[in-house]
């Protein structure tokens, strides 16, 4: 396995970006682990996740990820907070609270169906509602899109995991492949979507992954972006 | 008099507005009946892509406009297409964002849709329709849809799913591949991309 990833990101250092994009000027490098990525997603990951929702019924799978989201939301309560988002902070620990106890351990969403809405939060986020930019794109081995800035982000991010403190280790690991197995599964769909609209599918998921992530540091109101090249030129009148 | 001409001109206004349904009412029409179709369709339901295909280029196309999404999506790449080429580009560009949108549809079109208000003055030319995808233990999905006024009603020129614009997303592709290989091309790209989709079904 190590070997693998050393010899992936040998591939890529040889490899050298014809259109350098001033946001991913590791491009060669990040190639070479976006392709060692679908190997290991084609080889494991998408087979596994696939026989997941095939085989498991629908409604086990919600209440997995019902189970899984309303461990995060802790930590999401605590980047509102850290974004002085003191009333969606409030939310987030609410929703922990009724979805733990009402919502037996989290595996029913009562907390939305009482109209206490989920966030999407996670210390990239704070970091770049602070002012911080993404930096470098960066392609992470296995966990994939990042940049420099929400790599870090992520490192706090799993570093803070609850589910890390779960003992005995085997349980622990059982969770942590479960979790992972049921977000793979979820995105099946959106990851056939990709290969069917893309031209090229490491351009096309890098830019949809820095759009993505800046509009989440918004809150998904990002200030309208000034492309050089964004003048709708020779448009006809309307 | 000040006032009158103020008044008349609302009206005008409002009177040229009238006459085209209201965005984000034509938005929830056109979803809610595509999505009633689809799961009338026993055909569309077993996968049968053409059908899906041929369903959106009926009920979904003529809401589109595939000329300012092309513009949009190419950026200065556009100065360097000629008229011929502009022509071909939006063709084979609509045909992959016919695909796509069949793609998503089948695979979202069971999930609860909640559409918002529309925040717009009656006079506004360019609005956002806000639509969000509910899903059990994640955040909803916002798809948001860019459009325009036009002489033949109110058409998307962009559609922004989860805070993804469909067509930036398309632009460094575009340029990239212009820069590279010029205007030509991009089109054999796109039309090779559009043929092999074709094949794979």
């Amino acid at each position: 396995m190590k070997l693998l990833i050393a010899s992936a990101f040998l591939l890529g250092g040889c490899a050298t970006a014809p259109d350098a994009d001033p946001r991913d000027p590791w491009e060669g490098f990040n190639r070479g682990v976006y392709r060692f990525n679908e190997v290991v997603d084609e080889a494991v990951a998408k087979p596994v996740a696939t026989a997941y929702r095939d085989g498991v019924h629908a409604e086990i799978r919600d209440r997995v990820r019902n189970f899984f989201a309303n461990i995060g939301d802790v930590f999401i309560g605590v980047n509102n907070a850290l974004q002085g988002k003191f009333r969606e902070s409030f939310d987030d620990f609410a929703r922990v609270t009724f979805n733990s106890t009402l919502g037996l351990l989290g595996i029913h969403d009562v907390a939305s169906d009482m109209g206490i809405e989920k966030h999407n939060e996670d210390f990239g986020q704070t970091f770049g509602w602070w002012g911080a930019g993404q930096g470098p794109y960066l392609v992470l081995p296995i966990l994939g899109s990042s940049s420099v800035r929400d790599g870090l982000g992520l490192a706090l991010d799993l570093y803070t995991d609850p589910l890390g403190e779960v003992r005995p280790i085997d349980v622990r690991n059982s969770l942590l492949a479960l979790r992972l197995t049921g977000a793979r599964a979820d995105l099946l769909e959106a990851s056939r979507i990709l290969e069917q609209a893309a031209l090229d599918k490491y351009v096309f998921q890098r830019d949809a992954y820095l759009q993505r992530r800046r509009s989440l540091v918004y809150d998904g109101r990002p200030p309208r972006e000034r492309y050089e090249d964004d003048a709708p030129v020779n448009r006809e009148p309307r | 008099m000040r006032t009158l001409a103020l008044v008349t001109g609302i009206l005008v206004a409002s009177l040229a507005h009238a006459q085209f349904e209201a965005p984000d009412v034509l938005v929830k029409n056109v979803t809610t009946e595509v999505v009633e179709l689809i799961a009338r369709d026993k055909q569309i339901r077993a996968g049968d892509r053409a059908r899906l295909v041929e369903l959106i280029e009926a009920k979904v196309l003529p809401h589109f406009n595939f000329q300012s999404m092309t513009v949009l999506a190419m950026g200065q790449s556009w100065n360097k297409a000629d008229a011929a080429q502009r022509k071909v580009l939006i063709e084979e560009f609509k045909t992959l964002l016919v695909r796509t949108y069949a793609s998503a549809l089948a695979a979202y079109s069971e999930q609860r849709l909640d559409y918002r208000p529309l925040r717009a003055r009656p006079t506004d030319t360019d609005v956002t329709v806000q639509v969000r995808v509910i899903q059990p233990g994640a955040q909803p999905v916002p798809i948001d849809y860019s459009m325009e006024r036009t002489g033949s009603g109110w058409k998307v020129y962009d559609v922004m799913v989860g805070g993804v614009s469909l067509v930036a997303n398309y632009r460094t592709e575009f340029n990239g591949t212009v820069r590279s290989s010029g205007v030509d091309g991009l089109i054999k790209t796109l039309q090779a991309k559009n043929r092999s989709l074709a094949e794979s079904k």
